[in-house]
């Protein structure tokens, strides 16, 4: 039987080592926000760190004492009994360095100055993300990753971890992801961007001074980056041509039906996101390239690799494609390491990562139930 | 497990017997991934499968057999050249669609190859055909209209094709119930083993 880890609650750690980011910015000091579930083991070999996406953060499983609703992101994936099991593993969830959900980001009060760092704050990479990830783990005592795992920017962060650090993850599991983004993912990040950046109520993303938030441009964001995570036949599935009142208005209100989905998703995101985290993000996809150092060479840039990979695509996910994941496969089996890789039915798109699916759940399972074997 | 293994499926032990300890092996359409798991055992062989079957997948990944989801008649394109030592086709040569060319990609990816296959020239398919009726068998378990194989051959035409790519055989067994059969082979054999590697 699977269930829910139950009630859980954000820890704070907080870093006075400066960290260097690659962009030649600097973050003298910084808090990262977390959450664990279940127990590390007495030589602290079954920890699994889980690598948010774009919108995501530390709450990935469980719910809150005080917000029973508010159930973690990935809460389907991860719990007793689920394909990362409690019983057997100690995850841990984080909110990445210019989150907007507690880690130290944009929106954080910079103590130099008393004011919100804003445009202040340096651009963050993969890279740097990782080096975070590090620190923390350090500060948990855990020398050694059973596994690092992620689906999308968060997969991009697993692969990173084997790179940077082959001798501190067993296994990675790299989800809907690929070794670079195309250019036309590029492409729409920018157009993503650019909505944000031109709202007159960004004000070069010093906006919390002026008791504004550039709403406007950020719902767009939102919008256009909604429909690249569905496929259309999703969309079409659930949408299709209907409309709200049954009948053409000749306006420009919400009349079809996905027009009133994607709007509402864009004002629920706009409530609660920072603008200046979410081109923090974008960017930060657009930088991740571990080729870009060894003339393309993607199997050059794995060569440190070490870990065993379960490399894993999605068949409608076009924003990931599973040939970019089949890049990744060709770079492990170029360095002869262990790699598995399974490309899921789904019909969600880019989504699929996020959604229940029993092949889908039934590979993570399988290749976790072998982890735990390994590290006990 | 070994024993019944090998009684299920006789070309292991001779695939076994050909790739040495240490090698590294591409094992395409690696089923529930048994044959890899067995070489890994036996054989401290380092291997890849390539399975299309989602239940396969799973099998495989349970086991620990290294396993990639891709479907051969779509070709070898995600495996360099010179890749592995050795490149298996253990009885799925039948069900591929272009079965030359994924012959001569194997050849590519590996610096040899082994094929085993059921034998259509045994004498207990002939003689199904001589009354009337496909084949049915332990190594053919499927109706005419259910079954995925759909180039089924003898082992002359085997050889035939080999001659005409210019393909070097460098072994080879035949067994008939667990057996070797050294007489009449492509009559007496029930399942065929080859090695072979690109000729000169």
């Amino acid at each position: 039987m699977s269930s829910s880890v139950g009630i859980v609650s954000a820890q704070r750690a907080s870093f006075n080592t400066p960290l260097q980011c690659k962009s030649g910015g600097v973050l003298p000091r910084y808090d990262l926000v977390y959450e664990t579930y279940g127990t590390l083991n007495a030589d602290k070999s079954n920890a699994i760190l889980v690598c948010h996406a774009l919108s995501g953060h530390h709450h990935v499983a469980g719910y809150y004492a005080d917000d029973e609703k508010n159930i973690g992101w990935w809460d389907n994936m991860i719990g007793p009994g689920k394909p990362v099991d409690t019983n057997k593993f100690f995850v841990i969830g984080l909110n990445n360095l210019g989150g907007c959900h507690g880690s130290t980001g944009p929106s954080s009060i910079d103590p130099a100055s008393g004011k919100p760092y804003g445009s202040d704050f340096p651009m963050v990479t993969v890279e740097d993300w990782v080096e975070s990830q590090a620190r923390l783990a350090d500060l948990l005592g855990i020398r050694r990753f059973a596994a690092v795992m992620g689906g999308s920017l968060g997969g991009m962060q697993a692969m990173q971890w084997a790179i940077s650090h082959p001798d501190r993850v067993r296994h990675v599991l790299a989800i809907a992801t690929a070794p670079c983004l195309t250019t036309e993912n590029i492409a729409f990040n920018d157009v993503a961007r650019n909505a944000i950046l031109t709202d007159p109520d960004f004000h070069g993303g010093d906006f919390y001074q002026h008791g504004v938030v550039p709403t406007r441009g950020l719902r767009l964001a939102r919008m256009l980056g909604h429909i690249t995570y569905l496929s259309d036949d999703a969309m079409a599935g659930k949408f299709g041509r209907g409309l709200r009142s049954g009948d053409y208005k000749y306006g420009y209100d919400i009349e079809f039906e996905v027009e009133s989905y994607l709007r509402y998703q864009g004002d629920k995101f706009a409530a609660y996101f920072d603008a200046n985290t979410y081109l923090l993000m974008t960017k930060a996809l657009d930088y991740f390239d571990p080729a870009r150092h060894s003339e393309r060479n993607l199997a050059a840039a794995f060569m440190p690799v070490r870990a065993g990979f379960l490399v894993l695509s999605f068949s409608s996910d076009w924003r990931f494609s599973p040939q970019r994941s089949r890049e990744i496969v060709k770079a492990l089996l170029h360095n002869k390491r262990d790699v598995s890789y399974a490309e899921i039915q789904s019909r969600h798109g880019h989504d699929s990562f996020l959604m229940q699916d029993e092949q889908y759940f039934a590979a993570m399972r399988n290749y976790l139930n072998r982890v735990a074997k390994e590290c006990q | 497990m070994t024993a019944s293994l090998l009684q299920l499926r006789p070309d292991f032990a001779a695939i076994a017997a050909w790739t040495p300890a240490g090698t590294s092996v591409l094992d395409l359409g690696c089923g529930d991934g048994s044959l890899l798991d067995y070489l890994k055992t036996e054989r401290s062989v380092r291997g890849y499968g390539v399975e299309i079957d989602d239940k396969n997948i799973l099998r495989c990944i349970e086991r620990g057999v290294n396993v990639i989801q891709s479907n051969l008649d779509e070709g070898l394109s995600g495996f360099d050249s010179g890749a592995f030592d050795f490149v298996i086709l253990s009885q799925t040569l039948q069900a591929t669609r272009h079965t030359e060319k994924l012959v001569r990609e194997m050849l590519r990816v590996g610096r040899e190859g082994i094929v085993s296959f059921p034998n259509f020239g045994y004498w207990k398919n002939r003689l199904q055909i001589l009354r009337g009726h496909m084949p049915v068998s332990d190594e053919l378990p499927y109706q005419w209209y259910d079954t995925p194989n759909v180039h089924l051959c003898t082992l002359r035409d085997f050889e035939k094709l080999c001659d005409d790519m210019g393909i070097r055989i460098l072994d080879q067994r035949v067994i008939t119930g667990g057996h070797e059969v050294a007489l009449l082979p492509n009559l007496l054999g029930s399942t065929a083993v080859y090695r072979i590697r690109r000729g000169c």
